[in-house]
């Protein structure tokens, strides 16, 4: 495995960590100590360890967010020294290796903070606004009957290359825990634009940019201010470009649909 | 609420505001710049004080200046909306926040820079415009009010100066995220051309920033109160003065 070392000694580190019983109690940072993590442990991994000291000592485990813990399925979501999936660029907290860390090192763990993301428990958070967002407008209609064959609607190579750059986003939030004013605009700009550009998406097109934005404020997520703090941490480096084609969208949208509400 | 205030009302249409009241902004200060170049020129104002009753009476920019009013107005109050919905939106902050490591300290600091821009706008409409629309001003010998003293004299207090230096430096600063940024609210974002403008968007920064610092500066350290170069200015002021009169 590149950058594993079989032969790197184990670390002993120490964890702050966003304790908070549920959604009603403010919580707290509490200290923790983990000893003997290997260097290849994942975050998560070495979370894990932490949780199993919890129970054996007859404490409440830590509370957190995960899944297929292969970086594909955005469930896990921790702000971890100050920023988002932690300190390796274009990564999701469960492929983020402990070898990043060193031993007797302070690792400062949050739940992702933003009021439409509330938090659950500890570092579980509920990011269903962005399952509201996508019920708003985030999908195309598909008639019923026969299936068309493949390839019949011809889409040029490089169209459908950026339509599917924009569908890697895998609405992990990282993009909101980071930015300033916790905006959703590039999560949001990612799910517009990946159907803007295809022509299958050309149907919807105006009503989809109209509602998944009003959604977006209803939410209370923040305004873009073009910071580019949320590129610049996506795990899967979803561009500001989006950003700017879901602004044209809505421009465009707003101008010409026939909705005059 | 129709469909036309709900969507300059939503947090994209809000943007969209932010961002053409800003640009409109940027062309004033490219005619405020040029304008107030006169008063480099070795006349005793003469050149200025035209100017500056041509800008203070014709009824073409006497007209335009209520865009101007209006585009300042949107500029701060979108300004005040924006920044008070995204203040709620994170009621809850980060214990550690490291926010330098993915973004440059200008765009995360636009407000401030802001206020700090307003703060000096109203010191300076105070002490030129208002002076100048409704105050009495001294005569020059054209018998057009001499504004040009006024800038003098005020450029020869060391803290107004520091003032207007400070303040032109949160414009720079300002300016450096806020030209390409207003580009990219419009959707204007396009990999053959958005190099171009961000580039244009720092050299603007930096010429017009400069530019408008310069002439407290020049005033204070090189001429005396009427005006004058002074014999300890560079000698290539002294050739420049000679150059343009």
């Amino acid at each position: 495995m590149a950058g594993s070392n079989p032969n790197a000694k184990p670390m002993n580190l120490t964890l702050k960590v966003w304790r908070q019983p549920n959604r009603q109690t403010e919580g707290r940072i509490v200290d923790y100590q983990v000893k003997g993590i290997s260097p290849d442990m994942s975050f998560l991994e070495m979370l894990d360890v932490l949780n199993e000291d919890l129970l054996h000592s007859g404490q409440d485990p830590v509370a957190f967010d995960h899944d297929c813990r292969e970086g594909i399925c955005g469930s896990c979501d921790l702000f971890i020294n100050g920023r988002s999936h932690g300190p390796e660029k274009g990564t999701t907290t469960c492929q983020l290796h402990m070898r990043k860390f060193s031993d007797g090192d302070t690792i400062t763990i949050e739940p992702w903070r933003a009021n439409a993301f509330p938090v659950n428990k500890d570092l579980s958070v509920d990011r269903s606004a962005f399952d509201r967002i996508i019920q708003a407008g985030g999908y195309v209609s598909v008639n019923t009957g026969g299936a068309p064959d493949g390839n019949e609607i011809p889409i040029p190579k490089e169209i459908a290359d950026r339509a599917f750059e924009a569908a890697t986003c895998i609405g992990c939030g990282a993009c909101v825990a980071a930015c300033k004013n916790a905006s959703a605009m590039l999560f949001v700009s990612a799910k517009v634009s990946q159907l803007a550009l295809l022509p299958q998406g050309q149907v919807e097109a105006k009503t989809r940019v109209e509602n998944m934005v009003a959604q977006m404020d209803i939410e209370g997520f923040g305004a873009c201010s073009n910071i580019g703090s949320c590129a610049a941490e996506c795990p899967v480096g979803i561009s500001l470009e989006n950003i700017a084609i879901l602004n044209r969208e809505f421009l465009t949208a707003k101008a010409t649909s026939n909705h005059l509400a | 609420m129709n469909w036309f205030t709900k969507t300059f009302t939503s947090s994209i249409g809000r943007k969209i505001i932010m961002s053409l009241t800003g640009l409109f902004l940027c062309t004033f200060l490219v005619v405020h710049l040029i304008g107030n170049l006169q008063l480099f020129k070795h006349d005793d104002g003469v050149a200025f004080n035209t100017y500056s009753h041509f800008m203070g009476t014709n009824p073409v920019i006497r007209t335009i200046e209520w865009g101007l009013v209006l585009g300042f107005g949107f500029h701060i109050y979108e300004a005040l909306m924006l920044t008070l919905r995204n203040k709620k939106a994170r009621s809850h902050g980060y214990a550690q926040w490291e926010a330098k490591q993915n973004s440059e300290w200008t765009s995360r600091n636009m407000g401030i820079l802001g206020s700090i821009i307003l703060v000096f706008l109203i010191v300076h409409l105070y002490n030129f415009f208002w002076r100048a629309r409704f105050g009495t001003l001294d005569q020059d010998i054209n018998h057009n009010d001499d504004l040009y003293r006024v800038v003098v004299t005020s450029f020869h207090q060391w803290w107004y100066v520091a003032l207007y230096v400070a303040a032109q430096a949160s414009l720079g600063y300002h300016l450096w995220h806020g030209f390409r940024s207003g580009f990219q609210t419009l959707g204007l974002n396009h990999r053959k051309y958005m190099p171009i403008i961000k580039n244009f968007g720092y050299a603007f920064a930096v010429i017009v920033s400069a530019g408008f610092a310069s002439m407290p500066l020049y005033f204070l350290l090189f001429t005396n109160e009427q005006g004058a170069l002074t014999s300890s200015a560079p000698a290539v002021l002294h050739q420049l003065a000679l150059a343009f009169n």
